[in-house]
């Protein structure tokens, strides 16, 4: 077949308006609902959440999860396109910012004498195990939401699509989890969500493919 | 005509072809893979591979546009997008014959006036590919190419309604990008 021939096939194709845009957005809607679902079905909030909800500790958790899905949302979206690139990435270092700012000021505020226990925590198994548990289903939304791009780099942007279930993830753990202090939070949150991001990868890398 | 008016051009088109211009839809086509033949081509030149090849790139490149033409931010220009395309796809063709190469993205757009008129060589992948696809996805696709006849025209003559034909054809398309993705899977 020449090439003439396939661009009279092309054309007569109409067009497809398969709008990448409103893919994606229904990808981060329907994951978020699925977490949601999973989370107040069979995990639930702390029963001290009121209280808990005065103290700063708490909230900041909030701050940092919430960005980080943000952000990568919004990264992932955009490296769904061919014509972006790893230099769409700086808005995902503002969680991390956020965090390692909040663990210097804790070390300020606490007595040395308490690092470590706060550190160590109560919940780290159970936060290890119930954010990559919540992340699977936003991550499979992601996932089918991202088959409709072109990513220049699939295992990076499912990488980053991990990161996004992950922060969605991690977000409604925060508000179970009674272990507030940021050096809990930077010690084994991230763990959690650096296991998810190297599944997105891995799938990323196979599923994103065009 | 210079790079930046040719691409205004494109964009102009896209834009028209996507609010249901199939006539701008089909002069964008025929601008843009002169362009993407040019890529090819010096690409396979500096590499050591067969011009001849350079054909396959074209046609796979050309259907990567037109199935992944939502990926396109319609607020952009469509050149970069189009470069993107092409890269991405020629490092993936490039692969398939076991090399790992680096294509700049930068000075592509101005590397290649001077061939754009060499005509084009007969090329291979595609006639295998679409022999592959089912029978009634063949037949849709091949009243459509060898006789240039329209949607109406294949309809009328295979007894089908034109949302069929349209149907087919868009299913038959999306199957031979996965066609292509798993030859490249497979080599």
């Amino acid at each position: 077949m020449k090439t003439d021939e396939l661009i009279i096939i092309l054309s007569n194709d109409g067009h497809p308006l398969e709008r990448l845009w409103s893919n994606l957005a229904l990808g981060a809607v329907v994951g978020t609902l699925v977490a949601a679902t999973i989370f107040f079905a069979a995990i639930g909030f702390r029963p001290d959440i009121a209280q808990a909800a005065q103290t700063i500790r708490f909230l900041f958790k909030f701050a940092v999860t919430i960005s980080l899905a943000a952000t990568a949302v919004q990264v992932s979206f955009k490296l769904s396109r061919p014509d972006w690139d790893f230099r769409s990435s700086s808005a995902l270092l503002i969680a991390p910012v956020l965090l390692a700012g909040a663990v210097g000021v804790e070390l300020l505020v606490l007595p040395s004498g308490q690092w470590m226990s706060k550190l160590v925590g109560h919940n780290a198994r159970t936060c290890m195990t119930l954010i990559p548990l919540l992340a699977i289903g936003p991550l499979i939304c992601f996932m089918a939401a991202l088959r409709h791009g072109a990513p220049s780099n699939p295992g990076w942007t499912g990488a980053t699509a991990g990161l996004a279930a992950s922060g969605i993830a991690a977000t409604f753990y925060a508000s179970n989890c009674n272990d507030d202090s940021p050096l809990f939070v930077a010690t084994w949150y991230p763990i959690a969500i650096l296991a998810v991001c190297a599944a997105g990868y891995l799938i990323g890398r196979r599923a994103l493919k065009w | 005509m210079t790079t930046t008016s040719r691409e205004a051009n494109w964009t102009k088109w896209m834009r028209a072809a996507v609010a249901g211009d199939s006539g701008a839809y089909r002069q964008f086509l025929h601008a843009v893979a002169p362009y993407i033949r040019a890529i090819a081509r010096s690409r396979c030149r500096r590499l050591g591979i067969l011009e001849s090849e350079a054909e396959d790139i074209v046609q796979e490149v050309l259907l990567t546009i037109h199935l992944k033409q939502g990926t396109w931010d319609h607020s952009r220009e469509i050149g970069p997008w189009i470069t993107a395309i092409t890269r991405n796809k020629i490092i993936d063709v490039f692969r398939r014959r076991g090399r790992r190469i680096e294509v700049p993205i930068d000075g592509m757009m101005d590397s290649l006036q001077a061939e754009e008129e060499r005509p084009e060589l007969r090329p291979r992948d595609i006639d295998a590919l679409v022999g592959k696809l089912t029978c009634h996805q063949q037949e849709i696709v091949r009243s459509i190419s060898i006789g240039a006849a329209s949607i109406r025209e294949t309809a009328e003559r295979l007894e089908m309604t034109e949302v069929a034909v349209r149907v087919s054809l868009h299913r038959a398309l999306k199957a031979l990008g996965a066609l292509y993705r798993r030859s490249a899977g497979e080599d």
